[in-house]
């Protein structure tokens, strides 16, 4: 059983749970994931990129939103309920060394897995940049812990109510058209993350991203994750999450996200109205 | 025939027997009795078991046709050695407590093996009545024996387990091949801790076969055994990422390792289009189904992808599985699509029987070779080239030889592939010392022993993709392996 310490409301609709998992807290590395299934015989199992964690405490961080009927009704559970079931760390560790200037780009709730990346790519002494970015101000997440890596965070907000008005692309394209850039990584939903790497294509600059795709058991057994690199076929849980951005098909990775998409949309519905919850909120 | 008229004819045949002392000619004079089933149409409706299991009356006619060959056979055939022939003779006296100890001496899972052995390949395979009546089917039925006694015997006591002796065995997976290796170490009186990485144990009995060929709560039962033994049970665990082999050789204080991973990574044909929406691996359509119970849409939370036409890749077991269980959730047209004949394909009869009796077609002789999209990257068609068999391979079979200019399309809207797995890299990866041949498969020596210190191997880990009673057998040898190992400790 994994005891839920603490939750906090980031936005509207994320959430941040700190879970005691001591094994996990002790094995996981920067740009790893867990999948949690609530229990039981008919709960789903949903993977989900460790935010953080403590190894001295035994605890991970989780960062979620609540998009589905299965993190809706995770966002419903309270601290000292427990999760039945974490499975982690899955995935291959970010590749942290000192590659001289990396620039960071978190969209949405993927600027909290962005962040164990950019807190380890600092202490392997690079020169980092941070850029987040979101729909709105409510919608802004870790601004503060961001800043604290970085003191020239740049934030966007789509419809500019807070930061910068756009999308993280142009301060992307300002800061490697204006200097040199070794790698940047990419973290967020699959459309800004192929924004962003066609624009460090351009420049040619090295990049990653880190892939959110269908997945059930995270150990390789159902292919469900496969996504297509550079033409050939990979594994999201065992060959990634991280991949080279400049080889993603990104069309079929869309696609195949939106494999569920009447159910989920069917469940999403039938969650807020059970539990008569706003639209946009959680 | 119905299963009363069954059983009556069965009464029938009992009573006219009765008192006499049988010679050969007599035995081999009854007629085999078959299995009882749902029907068909009634079935593809629901996720019951199909084979319903002999009652008494059968059994015990069935029992009579055994000849108690002094040679036996059918044991030789037996991965696991069962003492088939003293068996059936107690099912024939009606002893099946006695029919049941006599099994549970050498197999752990007699109710799981009854139902899914292929037992036509092996105990069966090598009986002598099958022989005379030059028909393997007309062989003694031993599996629906097992199955009958394991069924009558679900409240036996749970194996007796030997005084504590303080050595510790960590078994990664929780598969067949883990589940008798536990059994028989627990048995010895060591202390056995089983990891599994999924929410819940049984691996492939849990994941992979349907409800309708095994049912789940059979699996639960096994394992709840184990439990009553005092083995130790974590989920969660993958071995490879959260504790690696070393980590539990080291720190965790465990004196062996038993690897039963399983073979775990779905295979592709790498043709155009396989990544579309709408194409799954056997693996996460009935993982869907099984495990995440996407077969009950009202109270499931996990989706199964709903088509209407659907293609299979392949002619295994599997993918007998994965057309039946696509029968059930609703599809009108399910084509199994195979490159050789019916003849040639690795499934059991018994499965192809019941696949084609609840309506799957099977295309014969066909490859598909492309997987073409709708305008919105999804499934729409399949192109296949149809082929003829050629020369005899390696393996025996003819090797099927493609025609050029055979081409052509049909509709689909759904492709689930069905050819075979390969093995997981994730404990490999982490463990350097274990040496793997080309494919992957661990390499063991004949105590299941693998190249590195105190870790033994077994199941679809070191076969690649094989049966339930292989994997059990492999579990057994290193689990023997692993007691003596420990006894020569000091």
């Amino acid at each position: 059983m994994y005891k839920i310490l603490k939750k906090e409301k980031l936005s509207p609709e994320v959430f941040r749970f700190t879970l005691s998992a001591p094994l996990i807290a002790k094995e996981r590395k920067a740009g790893q994931f867990v999948i949690i299934q609530k229990g039981g015989d008919y709960e789903e199992r949903i993977p989900l990129t460790i935010a953080d964690s403590d190894r001295e405490k035994g605890t991970i961080d989780i960062v979620f939103q609540a998009v589905g009927d299965g993190t809706h009704r995770l966002a419903l559970m309270n601290e000292g309920e427990e999760i039945e079931n974490v499975l982690g760390p899955l995935g291959r560790p970010t590749d942290i060394k000192k590659y001289g200037k990396v620039v960071l780009v978190g969209g949405g709730v993927g600027v909290a897995p962005l962040y164990p990346i950019a807190k380890a790519m600092k202490e392997a002494g690079n020169d980092i940049s941070i850029i987040i970015g979101a729909r709105n101000k409510g919608l802004v997440i870790e601004e503060d812990e961001m800043r604290a890596l970085d003191e020239n965070l740049i934030v966007m907000t789509d419809d500019g109510s807070y930061g910068r008005k756009g999308l993280v692309t142009i301060p992307l394209e300002e800061i490697i058209s204006t200097g040199h850039v070794d790698l940047a990584v990419v973290i967020g939903p699959a459309v800004m993350m192929r924004a962003a790497s066609k624009v460090t294509e351009k420049y040619s600059v090295p990049t990653i991203a880190s892939l959110n795709t269908i997945m059930i058991d995270g150990t390789g057994m159902c292919g469900g994750c496969r996504v297509s690199i550079g033409g050939k076929t990979k594994f999201v849980c065992v060959d990634g999450p991280e991949f080279d951005a400049h080889q993603v098909d990104w069309d079929n990775l869309m696609a195949r996200q939106r494999t569920f998409r009447d159910f989920e949309q069917e469940e999403h519905h039938k969650c807020h109205a059970v539990y008569g919850i706003k639209e946009g909120e959680a | 025939m119905d299963i009363a008229g069954m059983d009556k004819s069965a009464g029938e045949i009992l009573s006219s027997l009765e008192g006499k002392s049988l010679s050969v000619k007599d035995r081999m004079a009854i007629e085999r009795q078959e299995m009882p089933s749902q029907d068909p149409n009634e079935r593809i409706r629901n996720m019951n078991e199909v084979a319903l299991g002999y009652t008494e009356n059968m059994a015990r006619a069935e029992a009579l046709r055994c000849l108690d060959c002094k040679n036996k056979p059918c044991v030789e055939g037996c991965p696991v050695s069962i003492d088939i022939p003293s068996f059936i003779r107690e099912v024939a006296k009606g002893d099946y407590k006695k029919a049941y100890d006599v099994i549970s001496a050498s197999s752990i899972l007699p109710a799981i093996c009854g139902r899914v052995c292929p037992q036509e390949v092996q105990c069966q395979k090598y009986c002598t009545v099958g022989k005379a009546l030059k028909n393997v089917d007309k062989a003694v039925s031993i599996g629906r024996l097992e199955r009958f006694v394991a069924d009558r015997n679900t409240d036996a006591p749970i194996p007796e387990v030997a005084p504590e002796t303080g050595r510790k065995v960590a078994i990664v997976g929780s598969g067949p091949a883990s589940i008798s290796a536990a059994a028989d170490i627990r048995r010895n009186g060591h202390s056995v801790v089983m990891f599994e990485a999924l929410h819940k144990t049984g691996g492939v009995l849990s994941y992979g076969i349907p409800e309708f060929r095994l049912p789940k709560k059979l699996v639960e039962k096994e394992l709840d055994k184990l439990g009553k033994m005092g083995v130790e049970i974590r989920k969660n665990t993958l071995v490879g990422r959260t504790r690696t082999v070393h980590e539990l050789l080291g720190e965790d204080g465990f004196d062996a390792v038993f690897i039963g991973s399983g073979a775990g990574l779905p295979k592709f044909m790498g043709i155009p289009g396989e990544n579309l929406v709408g194409v799954m691996s056997a693996n996460e359509y009935l993982t869907r189904s099984n495990l995440m119970k996407a077969y009950d849409s009202k109270k499931s939370h996990t989706p199964e992808y709903r088509a209407k036409r659907i293609a299979v890749f392949g002619g295994g077991n599997v993918a007998m599985d994965a057309a039946r269980t696509a029968l059930r959730l609703g599809a009108e047209q399910v084509d199994i699509i195979y490159r050789r004949t019916q003849e040639e394909m690795p499934a059991r009869k018994e499965e192809v029987e019941h696949a084609v009796e609840e309506g799957c077609n099977i295309l014969m002789l066909t490859q598909p070779v492309e997987i073409l999209s709708d305008e919105n990257g999804k499934v729409r068609a399949v192109k296949v080239r149809k082929c003829v068999l050629g020369e005899v391979g390696k393996d025996g079979r003819r090797k099927p030889v493609e025609v050029e200019g055979s081409d052509y399309e049909i509709p689909y809207d759904a492709v689930i592939v069905a050819i075979g797995n390969a093995s997981n890299p994730l404990i490999k990866l982490t463990t350097d010392e274990i040496e793997v041949n080309q494919r992957g498969n661990f390499i063991v020596d004949e105590n299941g022993k693998t190249s590195m210190d105190k870790v033994w191997a077994g199941g679809d880990i070191v076969l690649g993709a094989a049966t339930v009673i292989l994997a059990m057998g492999e579990g057994r040898r290193a689990a023997k392996g692993i007691n003596e190992y420990l006894a020569s400790l000091k």
